[in-house]
């Protein structure tokens, strides 16, 4: 057997791992389509980083914290709905990093595997990026866990209790960030979302504290990444799509459940 | 035990989008004192909360905390998302490191230690502040900041709400704010009352301010008389038949 499937499950399970928890904070806060709009803006990271002759993902790390600013700036004028905002930037940074793809004739940029992943062509330098993006964020979010908890629960309150909200909200964000760009391979920007809030939901009716969801939330990626992976040989489906579909068919098998199973 | 000055504020301005919310508005709270802020809907309260929080800067005056004075804050409100699972001891722990030992003292001290293990969501509106009033002592407060504090609460509750407070300031010797829209309610439980509608109507002890002239304008006669022991308020009226019909807007 080739060795691009123990690639592809090992950068999946990294990839998954962080996605877990990181994904519980982005259901508990109703971020799903903050962590979109972070997602639809990669494409746009990958082509500034190719075009500047850095690492993709170094560009995508940087376009996602800068779109993330702008939302934090737009929000704070009050004209327009949160949802609208995000509906703006996400739409608009993907076309900027459409049109701006036109532009780089000499560099070729394999567009699909971008927008819809490709797991199967995981190098060992992806793996490299991979691993040590997500545990670099995983500790990070390890090290945040209080703080990012409390906010989460109640800002004012967590704020008149000392955390330091706004620095600690920014650090989630650079998390989701790091994140979506490794995770780019994976599944692709498209579908990263729903490897961070799938799982996530999945895990909410079995777990009982906020630290065993995550966990759950962890372990329901990784079967997800192997299911999605098992498929897509099977029957010779795309790897990314597959991945979320049977993330997906986890989640309805866990809402369907016995009810004593659950909390 | 001589009563120290916890907090001042002191001619405190702020305005959104040049329209004042709040107007040279000065107090101070001292320890073991019970102070209550009421006013109407859009008076200023929340905001003038959130000032004393350092929430929000003020645009003129200034606060004054003792140095090294520890707040606990009660905020109004709170709705934890049903997907985040968090039980009563997990959520009074957020904001303070405690044994578990503390956290079961705390809950018994405000009468919620039968919730203990209860997911935060599935309590009742009087549990919940409750929970949050232990999550405030945990942090050992000199100064506790209540805001609303028996918001969603039942009539029976309410009372108990506000002998759980009185007996808190006894027992504990802690300055409180509170914030009420209406005075009847805080009347008993109350030192120094502030009456805010933008600025400073009316200030002193509840009794006075019932009777204050300001007073009475603000909330009306009709305000007023729920100082009373008993109201009651008709939301219907009956026609000839003695079938209930939908009344009028009064308010327009």
């Amino acid at each position: 057997m080739d060795d691009f499937l123990p690639r592809a499950l090992l950068g999946g399970f990294g990839v998954a791992l962080t996605a877990g928890p990181l994904g519980t904070f982005i259901v508990w806060r109703r971020m799903a389509y903050f962590g979109d709009t972070l997602a639809h803006s990669g494409l746009l990271g990958v082509v500034l980083g190719t075009a500047l002759g850095v690492d993709p993902e170094l560009g995508v790390v940087a376009t996602c914290l800068a779109v993330a600013l702008a939302l934090v700036l737009l929000q704070r004028q009050r004209r327009l709905a949160t949802d609208t905002l995000l509906g703006i930037l996400a739409h608009t940074t993907l076309s900027l990093g459409l049109v701006a793809l036109a532009f780089l004739e000499t560099v070729r940029v394999d567009l699909v595997s971008y927008l819809f992943g490709d797991i199967l062509s995981i190098n060992a330098t992806d793996l490299c990026w991979i691993w040590g993006g997500n545990l670099l964020a995983l500790g990070v979010l390890a090290w945040l866990w209080r703080p990012l908890l409390a906010a989460t629960v109640h800002e004012d309150l967590a704020h008149v209790e000392g955390v330091p909200v706004f620095p600690v909200r920014l650090a989630f964000m650079l998390l989701i960030a790091i994140v979506i760009a490794v995770a780019m391979k994976v599944v692709g920007i498209l579908l990263i979302t729903s490897l961070l809030i799938i799982p996530a939901a999945a895990a909410r009716r079995f777990a009982r504290s906020p630290e065993g969801m995550a966990i759950l939330a962890s372990a329901f990626g990784c079967a997800a990444i192997g299911l999605g992976l098992w498929a897509s040989l099977r029957w010779d489906t795309p790897a990314g799509p597959s991945v979320v579909v049977a993330a997906t068919i986890l989640f309805a098998l866990g809402s369907a459940a016995p009810s004593h199973w659950q909390r | 035990m001589p009563a120290k000055t916890l907090l001042t504020v002191e001619n405190i301005d702020f305005a959104i989008r040049g329209n004042p919310i709040l107007q040279n508005i000065t107090f101070r709270v001292a320890s073991g004192e019970i102070v209550a802020l009421i006013g109407p809907n859009g008076a200023g309260k929340s905001t003038l909360v959130r000032i004393v929080l350092g929430l929000l800067r003020p645009h003129g005056g200034r606060v004054w905390l003792q140095p090294g004075l520890r707040i606990g804050y009660m905020p109004q409100r709170l709705t934890v998302d049903d997907t985040l699972p968090l039980t009563v001891q997990r959520f009074v722990t957020l904001g303070t490191r405690v044994p578990r030992e503390r956290v079961r003292a705390a809950l018994a001290e405000v009468g919620a230690i039968r919730v203990l293990d209860s997911p935060i969501q599935a309590i009742s509106g009087g549990e919940l502040q409750r929970a949050l009033l232990a999550r405030a002592l945990l942090r050992e407060p000199d100064l506790l900041v209540l805001d609303e504090p028996i918001q969603g609460v039942d009539v029976n509750g309410q009372y108990e709400l506000y002998e759980l407070i009185g007996n808190l300031r006894r027992n504990r010797g802690c300055g409180i704010l509170m914030v009420s829209h209406e005075l009847h309610l805080v009347m008993a439980a109350t030192d120094h009352v502030v009456c805010l509608n933008r600025h400073i109507c009316c200030s002193g002890h509840p009794e006075h301010v019932a009777r204050d002239p300001a007073y009475l304008e603000l909330f009306g006669i009709e305000g007023a008389r729920t100082l009373a022991i008993y109201h009651h308020h008709h939301n219907h009226r009956h026609d000839l038949h003695g079938a209930v019909v939908a009344e009028r807007n009064r308010d327009g």
